[in-house]
């Protein structure tokens, strides 16, 4: 294995480190709690069609689309001249599941060591991978971020539905600038402010509830799907703006349910597999934690009752044991006809399962789940939609308005 | 208003339809005509006819179709989806149907009206629709009416693969080319289309009861009607093609234009139209040439490559015939000694090779000066063993070679040759002067030349015409470089945006140059392709291609004048390097007289693999026979039988479960021969044979198999070999047993020599996506536990509980144990097979090769017997599990989690060190794992001075590919 660039100590203080767009109003927050442990960051927005063919050049023809577009991101990035090559660093996500994606962030070191072989990559686990980096995540900033999850959760719902109904256009946009620049100030400080979370999420709850709204009654869109396709506009084509131009409400599942099926895994995997250790054990208590943390946040939505509060983790769970078994640990695994299952419960019938092309998880867990969903939930209205440097946005959309339009059956 | 009448208007992709109703739903009007991506102007078109008639008539207007969303959102016009339109027709004129299924220019869709209404559409990945049965006429050089009528005189049908059009073409063209009757393939692209629809679409839905059969290609194309009703097993009761179906879905618009859109005039709507503005979100590059001189100056760098000619009438001499039979064209040269030329030829083939190269035979015989001695002639390409039998030209070679000659002609120093030609793109890496690598496109990277020349004929240009256009565009689109699939609908979507034919013609030149470079190549800089670059073939006399390439490079390149006709030319300076006798064994004027075949096939019987023969008999004795993957069926005695260790391991395995069953039994239990099985069905065999069950194996796999299962299979872009296994649960029913046993694992083996020991997702968790998509399978007669092998107490724990109705709970333990020693004892006896048979080809003096694939790859169904095309090459094969253990895993550049793909890794390691040792990877169609696997082998390879050859294989059954490869691997072993 090539060397490849570390990143160290003293870099720090020298360099920024580029985030790619996966889930812009989390990785805002992200950033500012990266810097206020000293770290430069900066959100990338380039959106071009030159990020696709950076991607293109530097990634494997059969590499999943996401690979090819948060490489081609940071290439085309890297290539603007905006930044001091010499001082920036990359960010990268890593699972380290059984899924192809757990390699990204060699074929990211693959392509910069061609090109830019000072600057290094990364990694973003909480699995204990990429040991030598002084890139650390301390216990107090874990707790942070689990934080930032939660309120990115919670401003992710209201945004989506406040702005599909607003009555002056653009105000939801703001309320959403305007709280996150609040929460980012919150996690700069010093001070632990963003522990007063029952307050903050009623503020939260309340201001965007402050909105007007249209009374008008719309067919609500669920989005599911590989993770950084469901959430980043940058794969999806704008998925939510799109369906907000249709007349729809985008419902997006949070981001902590994600983060909780990958706790959920470790301990069980350990029942499965007769394997437990002390590490399982630790998850358990873990996902206990984030489990309370998230009743906590549904409670205080049902209180406030303006909005569809979060899926409880443990009703998904028992949603998934009807499809599959929660063995099922690679990519999105179970957790996507869990949320197929919640959403058609909950009365979002019209799901869109977002998946790059040739996702081998998603053979198994989106189309390959469809069938039973619907067979249960006989009104259930699922479209797959591939999503690939080559498929055009008008054959996406197309398939979508057929969608919509058994919506309307 | 004084009539409500209203106007549906259905834009296609490749027509547009009008229709006019009443308040009553009744057709007034109705109009179907192509457009020809000229979707604006046919639209007005239409509306001023309509105008002609109803000049004062408002109506309600409404727009459907996949090319007419852009339009309508532009013009501002209400739009229906048009899968929704056709519904809405159904629902008013065939209220009693059950399932309409629809077939357009290039999507399929199907809907099902009874037992829970639902709409489907082909995904973005598919063929077998009209645009597929368009181009695949091109392909036998016919029109669509006439492959219909051929197709009513079929006596068989081929299997053709259905899923993507480049797969169905690269089946198709063997059968051309080794003379299968076009009636046949006529019949078998109607075929393929079917099994599209219905595995595609209907993915385990049966399409039932009465089917309704709209769309164009159903409407006009009697021998796809035919194909469908017959595959449904539909009578005509059950089967309707309505007389209004090529305008059905208009007709639904203008119903639900009635119901909810807005009315306006025929000239209101046409001022709509006319101004609609194209969104301006096309991205679009550099213009190829900035100044007439600078285009002046490339014209006259490129005259320098050209060869000397003279007068083949008055030439004397000795003369050397190149005969280059692609896979759409011919190619033929006659050069003197001195290499100059004589007589050269290059033209589409039509599906007829051999007429058409005896022809010009003929022609060469009838104009040459009498005082001409051809003393040499070679023939490469896809056609290379029919002509060569059937003129009896001297040599046969493989294209890489071929082409190396003629470049190497050009330039001596050459270091890159990369070869675009009609269907193919071919790129060697020459190192010390011998081929060192070569990269051949794959169906996701199949942008080529025809794809330019069938855009042109859709535009209605020659190509010649439509390639100058595209020197000077101002603004080349930007069409994105994936499948020619895909770069269709960006040139739709262009088009809609506005670009111009000439943008849009130097944009197809650069995405051509783009897949070459970035797809096939996979270049990140033009430094990885050396300092001399010879560009050939056909698509490269393409100016704009040439310019695109330059470009893209960053440097000039050299293009023989000669460039499409260089594998031919490189034949003829081999046939005069090997020129002995006096003579060439060649076809003589005489007998060429009397030249006539005929054609058959058959099965053959030589063993269980029944490969489907051609057989060509010349007369006089002489025979040519194809589709046969061993020397048997070639009709050659077997001599010395070469060493090969798929053939063994098959078939130990499949003898396992001949022994220890046991007489009296408590169960009988099902395992599929799919997957993981073809690893550890020693293991399963063992546990339940101890615990006195009878194990029961699904039957070997075949294509038949797969259709078995087809209709249970989700999603149509998986693995082949997890498709079959949709087979073989069906086949595991049909035989009654007890339950199927088909466990679920996220972790394989650990060997102790990677990361993590995962299986990839489809392989772990199969079995849960079997169970939820075949309605024959429930809880109880298929159990599927979880469980991790490497955990005796797990394995142990689980299998209790999946038992436990059998109360055999305390003999478990000791069963598990016989497993893992049932296990060992298999894998302990290949790994000792591998030994003796690496010896034995030692001994023979053969070269070994590692066919490194997975376990499931020693599926004859999936490997199509490459194996056996190796050993025909006289070397003999292991497997890549048989000498991973020699071999500690090399320093990686990614991360080794994947048992089956670490002992990729150690195979590879171990080749480097064996002198006579190769290695050939094998990679299932739609592995995105071995997208990380691929790269990282050629590395260990590469590095260490091997040859990295990889074959994709899928359902697709043409060795054609393969044998090149092989071949040109064989070639390059013998020049190291």
């Amino acid at each position: 294995m090539p060397e490849y660039a570390k990143f160290t100590e003293d870099m720090i203080k020298t360099h920024t480190i580029l985030v790619p767009d996966m889930l812009p109003i989390h990785f805002k927050m992200l950033c500012r709690i990266f810097e206020a442990e000293g770290y430069k960051m900066e959100l990338l927005q380039n959106d071009s069609r030159a990020v696709v063919d950076e991607g293109l050049k530097n990634v494997h023809n059969d590499a999943c689309y996401p690979a090819l577009l948060v490489i081609g991101q940071f290439m085309d990035a890297l290539n603007s001249g905006k930044y001091d090559v010499n001082k920036t660093a990359l960010l990268i996500t890593q699972t380290g599941g059984g899924c192809r994606a757990s390699n990204y962030i060699h074929l990211l070191r693959k392509a910069v060591d061609k090109n830019y072989p000072q600057v290094p990559v990364v990694s973003l686990n909480f699995s204990g991978l990429e040991k030598d980096s002084a890139f650390r995540i301390t216990p107090a900033m874990f707790v942070k971020l689990l934080h930032a999850v939660l309120y990115g959760d919670l401003l992710m719902t209201c945004y989506n539905k406040c702005r599909a109904y607003e009555v002056n256009k653009g105000e939801s946009k703001k309320m959403l600038d305007k709280w996150q620049n609040r929460m980012g100030n919150i996690f700069r400080k010093k001070e632990k402010k963003y522990l007063k979370t029952k307050k903050i999420y009623r503020d939260i709850l309340n201001d965007f509830a402050s909105i007007e709204l249209s009374s008008e009654k719309k067919i609500k869109v669920g989005i599911v799907g590989e993770i950084y396709v469901k959430y980043s506009p940058l794969a999806n084509n704008h998925l939510e703006d799109f369906l907000i131009s249709e007349g729809c409400e985008p419902v997006v599942p949070s981001l902590l349910e994600f983060v909780m099926y990958c706790a959920a895994g470790t301990f069980n995997d350990a029942d499965i597999y007769d394997n437990h250790n002390k590490m399982s054990l630790a998850y358990k208590m873990g996902y206990k934690l984030l489990y309370a943390k998230q009743k906590e946040l549904i409670k205080v939505m049902k209180e406030q009752g303006g909005f569809e509060p979060l899926h409880d983790f443990e009703h998904l769970r028992k949603l998934a044991d009807k499809y599959i078994n929660q063995g099922v640990v690679m990519g999105e695994g179970w957790l996507i006809p869990a949320e197929m299952a919640a959403l058609a419960k909950s009365g979002v019938e019209n799901i869109i399962c977002t998946q790059p092309f040739g996702c081998l998880p998603n053979h198994i867990v989106a189309k390959g789940m469809s069938r039973a969903i619907k067979q249960d939930n006989p009104n259930a209205n699922i479209v797959a939609i591939d999503y690939d440097p080559g498929a055009t946005r008008v054959n996406q959309e197309n398939r979508i308005k057929l969608m919509l339009a058994n919506a309307r059956l | 208003m004084a009539n409500n009448y209203s106007l549906g208007i259905d834009v296609g992709s490749t027509t547009v339809k009008t229709v006019i109703t009443d308040e009553n739903g009744n057709i007034l009007y109705s109009k179907y005509q192509r457009h020809l991506s000229k979707v604006k102007e046919t639209v007005t078109e239409q509306l001023k006819l309509i105008q002609a008639d109803y000049p004062d008539e408002e109506f309600k207007v409404c727009i459907t179709g996949s090319a007419g969303l852009g339009l309508a959102n532009s013009a501002g016009i209400a739009f229906v989806q048009e899968v929704h339109a056709a519904f809405l027709a159904v629902k008013q004129k065939q209220p009693d149907a059950d399932a309409v299924i629809e077939l357009g220019g290039e999507d399929a869709k199907i809907i099902f009206l009874t037992g829970g209404v639902e709409q489907r559409m082909n995904g973005s990945c598919a063929g077998g629709t009209g645009a597929f049965i368009d181009q695949m006429a091109t392909l036998l050089g016919i029109t669509a009416d006439e492959l219909d009528e051929l197709s009513l005189h079929a006596q068989k049908v081929y299997p053709i693969a259905s899923r993507c059009g480049v797969f169905a073409k690269s089946d198709i063209q063997p059968l051309l080319n080794q003379g299968a009757r076009r009636e046949d393939i006529s019949a078998s692209i109607f075929q393929a289309v079917v099994d599209q629809t219905v595995s595609g679409l209907a993915q385990g839905r049966s399409i039932e009861g009465k089917v309704l059969f709209l769309g164009g290609p159903l409407f006009f194309l009697k021998g796809l009607r035919k194909a469908f009703v017959k595959t449904l097993g539909l009578d005509d009761e059950h089967a309707v093609f309505p007389e209004e179906a090529p305008v059905f879905v208009a007709y639904g618009c203008s119903i639900y234009a009635a119901s909810s859109a807005d009315p306006y005039r025929i000239n209101e709507l046409i001022n709509k139209i006319v101004t609609a503005k194209a969104s301006d979100n096309i991205v679009t590059g550099e213009p190829l040439f900035s100044s007439q001189a600078e285009y002046d100056e490339f014209i006259s760098r490129h005259k320098r490559f050209d060869l000397g000619y003279a007068d083949m009438r008055t030439y004397k001499g000795d003369a050397y015939l190149g005969i280059d039979a692609g896979s759409t064209t011919t190619k033929l040269v006659l050069i003197t000694d001195d290499g100059r030329i004589l007589y050269h030829h290059y033209s589409s083939n039509q599906g007829q090779p051999l007429d058409k190269i005896a022809d010009q035979v003929k022609r060469i015989y009838a104009e040459m000066n009498p005082e001409i001695t051809i003393r040499g002639s070679a023939v490469t390409g896809y056609g290379e063993d029919l002509i060569k039998s059937g003129l009896s030209v001297d040599h046969g070679i493989v294209e890489t070679v071929a082409h190396f000659k003629a470049a190497a002609y050009f330039c001596p120093d050459v270091d890159f040759i990369i070869d675009i030609g009609g269907q193919d793109i071919k790129c060697f890496k020459i190192k010390n002067k011998s081929i060192d690598s070569i990269m051949l496109n794959e169906a996701c990277s199949s942008g080529c030349g025809s794809f330019i020349q069938t855009f042109a004929m859709a535009l209605g240009y020659d190509i010649a015409e439509f390639s100058r256009l595209g020197l000077f565009a101002e603004h080349p689109v930007d069409l994105g470089s994936r499948c020619t699939v895909f770069m269709n609908s960006s040139v739709k979507q262009a088009q809609k945006d506005g670009a111009t034919v000439e943008d849009i013609s130097a944009g197809l030149s650069s995405s051509i140059i783009k897949n070459a470079i970035y797809k096939v190549i996979r270049a990140k800089s033009p430094d990885e392709l050396g300092k001399n670059i010879v560009v050939q073939g056909g698509t490269f006399l393409n100016d704009a291609v040439l310019r695109s390439f330059e470009k893209e490079m960053g440097r000039n390149v050299i293009r023989p004048a000669i460039s499409g006709l260089m594998g031919a030319f490189g034949c003829a300076l081999y046939a005069k390097e090997r020129a002995a006798g006096e003579k060439s064994s060649l076809i003589t004027a005489e007998e060429l007289e009397t030249f006539d075949y005929t054609s058959r096939s058959v099965n053959c019987n030589g063993c269980t693999a029944h490969c489907q023969l051609n057989i060509i008999n010349f007369g006089k004795g002489r025979r040519f026979i194809s589709g046969n993957r061993c020397e048997k069926g070639g009709g050659a005695a077997v001599k010395n039988k070469i060493p090969n260790l798929y053939e063994y391991k098959y078939d130990s395995l499949l003898n396992v479960v001949k022994t220890h069953q046991p007489r009296k039994y408590r169960g009988t239990v099902g395992l599929p021969l799919a997957l993981s099985f073809y690893e550890q069905l020693p293991f399963w065999h063992m546990l339940f044979t101890t615990l006195g069950f009878r194990t029961v194996i699904s039957d070997e796999s075949s294509r038949q198999m797969y259709y078995l299962g087809q209709h249970t299979i989700p999603s149509d872009t998986v693995c082949y070999p997890a498709k079959l296994s949709h087979g073989h649960i069906e086949n595991l029913l049909d035989k009654g047993v007890d339950f199927i046993f088909y466990p679920c694992m996220s972790y394989n083996i650990d060997e102790g020599e990677s990361d993590n020991h995962f299986n990839c997702p489809v392989v772990a968790y199969y079995p849960e996506l079997l169970l939820a998509n075949n309605p024959r399978l429930n809880n109880n007669n298929f159990i599927h536990p979880y469980m991790d092998l490497n955990i005796r107490k797990n394995v142990i724990n689980v299998m209790s509980k999946a038992l436990a109705k059998y109360n055999i709970k305390g003999r478990i333990p000791d069963a598990v144990d016989k497993a893992y020693e049932a296990m060992d004892r298999y894998l302990t006896d290949i790994s000792n097979k591998a030994k003796e048979i690496i010896e034995q080809a030692r001994a023979e003096k053969r070269n070994i090769i590692v066919l490194a694939g997975r376990p499931y790859h020693i599926d004859k169904e999936i490997n199509h017997g490459i194996h056996k095309l190796i050993t025909s090459l006289g070397m003999a094969v292991v497997t890549e599990d048989s000498v991973a253990s020699l071999a500690k895993t090399p320093k990686l550049g990614v991360l080794n989690q994947w048992t089956y793909h670490s002992r990729l890794y150690r195979a590879a390691n171990y080749v480097t060190t064996q002198p006579d040792m190769q290695l050939v990877q094998l990679v299932s169609f739609g592995c995105g794992i071995d997208a990380v696997t691929g790269d990282e082998v050629r590395n260990i390879l590469e590095s260490k001075g091997k040859l990295y050859t990889q074959l994709k294989i899928d359902e697709i059954n043409n060795l054609g590919a393969a044998r090149i490869r092989l071949r040109s691997l064989v070639a390059a072993m013998e020049q190291k």
